[in-house]
């Protein structure tokens, strides 16, 4: 008998007050016994629609029956099969909008808590059971991935899995792309993700770190001198997007991504423990109201900023962070200050000491289907800031487009697919991921380079 | 890990290594740079390229030490390896055959001079130098500068090798002795070659000059080496890192380098801030 239970099993969290003071994670996962709680809520029904909002289609029942009978390492086993990064995925992936979207037992009361279970069993067998992968028999047929994120990581795994020299080249200096300079580790602790990493290069990917493709060497090279057969590029949608309002370049203004990458990669909050520093103020402003505006915003509290502001130019319901991010960043006093958008970053002597901001009202739907903000005449007024943050939004960095010939961009310079295959313009070379979709999230991205993946072994099996 | 295959004391404080990157050494072109972490543990800094090799697949930096992660370079020696060495990064400068070029070199800028000045004589180009620093000990590189220049003059502060006085004072002399360049490539602090840009602007000589904002990834995705050129937002990373002088908002690029100032005091790399 199912437990019948509405809501699902509570997961423990850091106190709201004591977390904002440290960067441990806020979520403290299941005991096997919350674990195997919670799995009994799921039906096991047949008709399965969770594994259809599942972007890498994980045999979710199957998996959940395993636990409910308290077989974690089959349970890990079965997940495996579609998913090598599921402590990263259970974790960051929107579930409400996926597989837990899905599940018939959200009709009336919660879901099964799909994403918990799944950061459960990966987090106890990486703990309790892990076992050295074995390295799949060589097909001799040689593909290189392009970025170290998670469209390339998927891509990697399941080709490698089936016999094909995987190199993997990354820019920066570590592998996992905005998993390790992006997303803070209170939310996605960087130990786990280079465990988790650690499950794909153990498949035998080669990883060449500091190599730039189009910089340090060419598409064209990869064919005609590295002797690779096929090309997966997952470069990412890493360069960020400024409002072009006056006060921009002022000291005390920072992309988001220059703000995250200093205290995730480079791990300024232990400064100067670390030798990277950040700037941070008393008050701090954070432009946006997606994900990356609650991480940079979260973030500067954690760093001991004492007012922490969002500034959105439409209402809450428009914000397109995950609900549960929002709800994170309330509990945590940062303050929402929406329907306002900058106009121009006033400072002195060359630093940002105030934000000027017009207030905004909803008119029309736009295109998107969201009301479009419109300014109110004459309400601008000045918000006391010392360091702003702008999360506005990231698009595909234009090196790789702008040294390989015949790779077709859209206007939004995104890479041209074809969306069966993910085969780009140019024969043999694929592409997934926000390099293809613009910022969007880690499971689209994984579920794109899986794609490829079978694209490509289709295609050199011929 | 690269290997360090040679290293050099050019003065107190300036040092030199080769350091063995193959996908930087294929690849580089003058007026690139690079991206180094010393260890583990080292925060990324950014260092052009003064020479390289391509045979022997190595690539050359010199650095001043003057922080925390410069400090700690110094402390490796030939043998030694560093931990990332990422390039190569940024735009070859922008070097086409003139008739005449004027070089000017401020201190560690001299090395990331010397290449674009080579590159410059093969093209055929007649090469004049002027190099500067605080005394005859700061400047280096004379004797390769010597070999690819027609002239070679020199400015110190204290007047312990050529004049008395700064590189601007030479070249203020130069034009008024009437000699005649197509091109001005002035590399070192960011007060040097705005004081540079104020004179050539005058005398309607291009400036080219190369800056060293603060970076972190040095591949576009952060932003934070963002410099003002023609009233335009440009990432120095991507863009640059060399620019046309005179449209480069020099005092905002200097308030930008000083960012960090406090936390930097006796900890990071101040490569480019005046003393």
């Amino acid at each position: 008998m199912p437990n019948m239970s509405k809501e699902k099993v509570k997961m423990k969290e850091q106190d709201p007050l004591l977390r904002i003071k440290n960067f441990d994670e806020v979520t403290c996962g299941y005991t096997l016994e919350e674990a195997m709680e919670e799995a009994g809520r799921c039906l096991q029904c047949k008709t399965r629609p969770c594994v259809g909002g599942c972007p890498v289609s994980v045999p979710i029942p199957e998996f959940i029956k395993e636990v409910s009978e308290g077989n974690i390492e089959e349970a890990y086993n079965i997940i495996a099969t579609e998913n090598r990064l599921p402590a990263i995925c259970g974790r960051v992936c929107p579930q409400e909008s996926q597989c837990e979207g899905k599940c018939v037992r959200g009709r009336k009361g919660e879901p099964v808590a799909i994403g918990r279970l799944e950061r459960f069993v990966a987090d106890y067998y990486m703990e309790n059971i892990k076992k050295d992968v074995e390295k799949p028999e060589s097909n001799n047929k040689k593909v290189a991935v392009v970025g170290g994120g998670p469209a390339s990581l998927t891509c990697a795994a399941d080709l490698a899995k089936k016999g094909y020299e995987v190199t993997m080249y990354e820019a920066l200096h570590q592998l996992g792309g905005v998993l390790m300079y992006g997303i803070p580790e209170f939310r996605l602790p960087k130990g786990l993700v280079q465990t988790e990493l650690k499950s794909v290069t153990d498949l035998g990917v080669k990883v060449e770190k500091n190599v730039i493709v189009g910089k340090s060497i060419t598409i064209d090279e990869l064919f005609e001198e590295e002797g690779f057969q096929a090309v997966f590029v997952g470069s990412g949608a890493g360069l960020p997007r400024f409002m072009n309002i006056e006060g921009e370049n002022l000291n005390g203004v920072y992309s988001a991504n220059e703000f995250l990458t200093r205290v995730n990669l480079m791990k300024a909050y232990d400064f100067p423990n670390s030798p990277t520093p950040v700037r941070i103020g008393e008050k701090v402003a954070v432009i946006g109201g997606g994900n990356v505006a609650m991480d940079a915003a979260r973030t500067a509290k954690r760093l001991g900023a004492k007012e922490v502001k969002i500034v959105y130019r439409r209402s809450k319901e428009e914000l397109p962070a995950r609900v549960e991010e929002v709800h994170h960043a309330e509990e945590e006093q940062i303050i929402f200050d929406l329907l306002k958008n900058p106009v121009e970053i006033i400072g002195e002597d060359g630093h940002v000491t105030g934000m000027k901001c017009i207030k905004m009202e909803l008119g029309e739907p736009d295109e998107s289907g969201r009301r479009r903000p419109q300014p109110i005449e004459g309400s601008e007024e000045i918000m006391d800031v010392d360091i702003v943050v702008v999360a506005i939004g990231q698009t595909p960095n234009p090196l790789l487009r702008d040294t390989t010939d015949g790779l077709d961009v859209n206007k939004r310079g995104c890479i041209v697919v074809n969306e069966d295959t993910m085969e780009t313009t140019l024969e043999n070379v694929y592409a997934g991921g926000d390099a293809v979709t613009g910022a969007a999230t880690v499971i689209l991205a994984m579920g794109a380079g899986k794609k490829a993946a079978k694209a490509i072994d289709e295609k050199l099996s011929k | 890990m690269y290997k360090i295959v040679a290293k050099r004391k050019l003065n107190d404080l300036v040092e030199l290594m080769e350091i063995h990157a193959p996908y930087v050494a294929r690849k580089c072109e003058p007026g690139q740079f690079i991206i180094l972490r010393v260890d583990e543990e080292g925060e990324r800094i950014p260092l052009t390229i003064a020479d390289y090799d391509r045979k022997k697949e190595t690539v050359t930096i010199i650095y001043q030490v003057v922080g925390y992660s410069t400090k700690k370079l110094s402390l490796k020696n030939e043998g030694d390896s560093v931990e990332d060495f990422v390039g190569p990064l940024g735009q070859e400068a922008p070097l086409h055959k003139v008739k005449r070029v004027l070089g000017i070199g401020g201190g560690v800028g001299i090395a990331p001079l010397y290449p674009q000045l080579k590159k410059m004589k093969e093209l055929g180009v007649q090469v004049d130098t002027i190099l500067g620093g605080r005394s005859d000990e700061f400047i280096i590189l004379e004797d390769e500068m010597e070999n690819i220049s027609d002239n070679v003059y020199y400015a110190t502060n204290d007047g312990s090798k050529g004049i008395k006085g700064f590189v601007t004072d030479k070249l203020n002399e130069l034009i008024e002795n009437g000699e005649k360049y197509d091109l001005v490539i002035a590399i070192g602090p960011l007060i040097m070659m705005k004081a540079v840009c104020e004179i050539t602007k005058k005398h309607d000589i291009k400036t080219n000059v190369s800056l060293n904002p603060i970076m972190i990834d040095g591949t576009g995705m952060c932003g934070g080496c963002r410099v003002t050129v023609g009233g335009e937002t440009k990432f120095a990373c991507v863009d640059g890192p060399d620019f046309d002088g005179h449209q480069v908002d020099f005092d905002e690029a200097m308030r930008r380098q000083g960012m960090y100032k406090e936390e930097e005091k006796d900890h990071v790399c101040r490569l480019g801030l005046e003393d």
